[in-house]
């Protein structure tokens, strides 16, 4: 396995790669060599990206025509970006970044193999800018050939020419020039089930519990919002387990036969039974614990649990974001006199 | 106010009537603390934690004599700035309480001034002052214990006259009366001198934990501080190590289920060396440890272990089947030391500034030094002090009924505690006279219509609450004792409104969820009633009841505290529990089928 400008194995990346990788390349890349099992797979690079754009560049100006657009004109906004999206998703590859992917693909997948994979947007921006992009990146998941990988690495790059994407970068006046985006090509998890998991409380901000959200099969039903995940709170030091909320958990997502998932039914013996049993919540909470370590920060994480395996692996860690940068009062100061805390209680509300 | 009701209110205390055909037996509380003209304008709540079953007359004196220590501690001695003492009134042989809270800015200010010089003092000389506490404690035990048998002979004894003593034994019973509730008042002076010191600083901490860990458990909280070698544990270690002895001695057979305590004990004193050698080791379990009561130390009927060997007896097969499946029953004393301080540590690591690491550790260095008081008082006070004061007055009762004033030595506790110093001078009167007691004329109608009146009261529920509901409850003793605040009062509301759902809510006390039968105890002599895998669901759990919490696999309360002792006992046996809901025992029915989620603090009836 080589890594180059064009791909990078997770093995060989890290978050300081970021410009080349994206952030979600980076971080798979980090949790790897932090000893965190993730699905095995490699990053095409921003240096496949700009070798492709420099092709499509060479036939008909891009960067040029994005530039000179006004964010108001929504019109030619959108006609520009229609066409945008489309050449980039019918252009040919550049041929070093075709064979490139194709070597990569064939080491992940096995030669002439029809392993699923996810291919999965990676962008190379900023936390809070990243947040506002949220949503608007794709992720393609159970793509089973070559074929189809190389068709959803433009579809990825094409979603910077959403009319969203460009509106916002209009809107601030940011150079096309290192607009650019990474993808990932990872072994898809047909997992059992599936979620996230939070090492700060999404509605407390409490540093001190862990919660989960998890349901049957494939974390997109979780990620999407179709149905409402069980809901635990584990005490991150103690481990105790405070609330556990078991919900009807009507549907799922699985792999479709002809690739790509579907929704199906979830049996009606599993709908209210929980999808995760204590050990896997014990084994999350320890995981959640490392990775948090490891970034020296809050996180957010979403994780699958395989389902012939019951192998726990984890598909993403971000930082947490919105608490992390409230500016909280301290909850109490130290006192010249100890003895003056116990006014809190005697002192009155009032 | 007038009298109409709020629809967020408690009915009025005017509404509430003594149930027709007791209201002879309710005369017997003294007027002070019949509910009347001004009462309605106040919010009272049931106190069931510590009186959850119908008051008899006498009994009423733990309530007088506790409030009475309760606000001079408060009102007069620390000056708590916020609120005076707590008033108390009976109705239906149930004990209704009301807060007097201080709401004048200028008055908090003045009585912050003189809260700091006092309470202050205690904090910064606690180990000083609880030492001497303790000393306190153990005079005033040795004293009631010397006090003499009351007894009237028929001729004062030669060597009384030969002394020249000069008193005769009449005295003596008035003498030894008057210094029997002398102690017991005292007692509770003791009882409150450090209490609400104590569980304020406890609280400081607590309210420091949530704030900065808003969905950190209480339980957890309680870890951090609860002390690992408190006097409360004692009576059930002194069990396991009994229970070990049995078996290394080879007389555990002895323990069969459905033997009385009498006949085990006979059985051990005819099995030679072995049985001798247990029954040693159980008097040294036994003095003083087995002082401890099987409720509260609110009724003269919960007796202590001393007093009746069957309840400390029935935990010990269970204890002696685990010994022999190579458990060990020894708490691990310095694991657990350090596992509280790696969870203290690991707590202050997760917070944010060194600052608050700093504010951290003043707090919790000020609960751990005052817990040990928090968790050992009750041993002392509510236990031994309160055991030996009961029997007392049993020997006074069976005195009287010798003498014809009520056929049972036990008939004494309808008497009121003024009452019965009125029937032991008319004894020594009588006695003195040489003529009859006019009492066995005057006490036996009474004493069996107050009997009956217990019984009627028994069958009825009484509210949880009475009266308009304050704005805010900021009342540190009413929170700190009794874990009552405006949510939970809300709570209570919607129950008694409600009724729909099918779920009860009170303190999250003790995580796990559990689905067993509910088994709906009113009164301690029921508890026989549980099964192993039952629920136990009751007024007030209690950490007395320690060998039935090897039986049951959830508990639930109508009142209690995260922080009361139950709450700790049941963490320790590992047992989800749910306290403080204000009505499970009228809202779930015996034999119901429930689920106890004592992580949330919910139990949801599920049949």
């Amino acid at each position: 396995m080589r890594s180059t400008e064009i791909a990078g194995w997770f093995a060989h990346i890290g978050l300081h790669d970021r410009p080349q990788v994206g952030g979600k390349g980076g971080s798979l890349g980090e949790l790897q060599r932090a000893g965190i099992d993730v699905p095995p797979g490699f990053v095409v690079k921003t240096g496949a990206f700009e070798r492709f754009i420099q092709a499509l560049e060479r036939e008909a100006p891009v960067r040029a025509r994005i530039e000179a657009l006004n964010a108001d004109d929504l019109d030619a906004v959108s006609r520009c970006c229609k066409e945008m999206r489309e050449r980039v998703e019918k252009a040919d590859l550049p041929r070093e970044v075709l064979d490139e992917i194709a070597t990569a693909h064939g080491e992940l997948c096995g030669a002439g193999a029809q392993t699923p994979v996810a291919v999965r947007s990676s962008a190379t921006t900023e936390d809070a800018s990243d947040a506002s992009f949220a949503g608007l990146q794709d992720t393609y998941l159970w793509v089973t050939s070559l074929e189809d990988t190389l068709h959803r690495v433009r579809s990825c790059w094409a979603s910077l020419y959403s009319v969203e994407s460009v509106t916002y970068r209009r809107k601030r006046g940011m150079p096309e020039e290192g607009v650019a985006m990474a993808v990932v090509v990872q072994k898809m998890v047909n997992a059992r089930t599936a979620g996230v998991m939070f090492t700060r409380s999404p509605t407390t901000g409490d540093r001190s519990v862990i919660t989960i959200e998890g349901a049957w099969g494939l974390g997109s039903a979780v990620v999407s919002g179709e149905v409402t995940p069980d809901r635990w709170v584990l005490g991150k030091i103690t481990g105790e387990i405070p609330v556990r909320d078991i919900s009807d958990k009507h549907i799922q997502h699985v792999p479709a036969a002809g690739g790509g998932t579907e929704e199906v039914p979830v049996p009606d013996d599993l709908r209210k039974k929980a999808c995760l049993s204590d050990d896997e919540l014990q084994a999350l909470r320890g995981i959640a614990r490392k990775v948090e370590r490891h970034y020296g920060r809050a996180q957010d994480i979403e994780w699958a649990v395989e389902r012939d395996t019951n192998r726990i692996l984890l598909l993403q860690s971000r930082p947490e974001t919105v608490w992390s940068s409230k500016d909280a009062a301290p909850v109490a100061r130290p006192a010249s006199d100890p003895l003056s805390h116990v006014m809190s209680i005697f002192g009155g509300q009032r | 106010m007038n009298a109409q009701l709020k629809p967020t209110g408690f009915p009025l205390p005017s509404s509430l009537k003594v149930i027709p055909g007791t209201e002879r037996a309710q005369a017997a509380y003294p007027y002070h603390i019949q509910f009347g003209p001004g009462d309605d304008e106040r919010f009272w709540f049931y106190n069931s934690m510590h009186f959850p079953e119908p008051m008899s007359a006498f009994d009423m004196v733990t309530a007088e004599a506790a409030y009475a220590a309760l606000g001079s501690a408060n009102t007069r001695v620390h000056c708590l700035p916020t609120t005076l003492g707590i008033d108390h009134r009976i109705i239906n042989g149930r004990v209704y309480i009301g807060g007097n809270a201080v709401t004048d800015p200028a008055e908090i200010a003045r009585r912050t001034d003189e809260f700091q010089k006092r309470a202050f003092y205690y904090y910064a000389n606690w180990e000083r002052l609880y030492a001497q506490w303790k000393e306190k404690m153990l005079k005033l035990i040795k004293d009631a214990q010397a006090l003499p048998k009351p007894e009237l002979p028929e001729f004062e004894p030669l060597e009384n006259v030969h002394a020249g003593r000069g008193v005769a034994s009449n005295h003596y019973l008035l003498d030894t009366y008057q210094k029997t509730l002398e102690g017991y008042f005292r007692m509770w002076h003791h009882h409150f001198e450090f209490l609400l010191l104590g569980y304020g600083a406890y609280l400081t901490f607590f309210a420091f934990c949530k704030k900065a860990f808003p969905e950190i458990t209480d339980q957890t909280i309680a870890r951090m501080v609860a002390g690992i070698e408190a006097e409360i544990f004692r009576p059930d270690d002194e069990l396991r190590r009994l229970a070990r002895r049995a078996v290394e001695l080879g007389v555990d057979s002895k323990f069969q289920e459905g033997v009385s305590a009498e006949d085990i004990i006979r059985s051990l004193e005819q099995a030679g060396e072995p049985g001798r050698e247990w029954l040693k080791e159980l008097e040294k379990s036994r003095d003083p440890w087995f002082n401890i009561n099987v409720g509260d130390g609110f009724y003269h009927y919960h007796r202590a272990w001393n007093d009746d060997l069957s309840m400390p007896f029935a935990g010990l097969p269970e204890y002696m089947r685990r010994v022999k499946a190579g458990e060990s029953l020894d708490r691990e004393i310095e694991r657990l030391q350090a596992e509280r301080k790696q969870l203290i540590d690991d707590y202050r690591e997760l917070l944010s500034t060194d600052e608050e690491r700093a504010a951290y550790d003043q707090m919790i260095t000020l609960a751990h030094r005052v817990f040990p008081y928090v968790e050992g008082h009750k041993f002392y006070c509510e236990h031994w002090y309160t055991n030996l004061f009961f029997n007392k007055i049993r020997e006074f009762g069976a005195l009287l009924s010798k003498h014809g004033f009520f056929p049972n030595p036990d008939d004494v506790f309808h008497l009121n505690h003024y009452e019965l110093e009125l029937a032991i001078i008319d004894l020594m009167s009588a006695w003195s006279s040489g003529s009859t007691p006019r009492g066995p004329q005057h006490w036996p109608k009474l004493v069996a219509e107050r009997r009956a009146a217990i019984a009627i009261w028994a069958k009825h529920d009484t509210p949880p609450a009475l009266g308009p509901v304050p704005d805010v409850i900021d009342d540190p003793a009413i929170v700190m004792l009794w874990g009552i605040t405006r949510e939970s009062l809300n709570q209570w509301l919607e129950a008694s409104t409600g009724g729909n759902s099918n779920e009860v809510k009170g303190f999250a006390a003790s995580s796990g969820v559990v689905e067993g039968t509910a088994r709906v105890v009113k009164s301690v002599e029921e508890i026989s009633r549980l099964q192993k895998g039952d629920v136990l669901v009751c007024q007030v759990t209690n950490p007395t009841w320690a060998p039935i919490f090897q039986k049951i696999v959830g508990a639930v309360s109508d009142i209690g505290g995260s922080m009361s002792h139950a709450a700790i006992v049941a963490r320790e046996y590992g047992l989800p529990a749910v306290v403080g809901t204000g009505n499970a025992t009228s809202r779930i029915k015996d034999g119901q089928r429930i689920r106890v989620d004592g992580g949330r603090g919910i139990v949801t009836i599920l049949q």
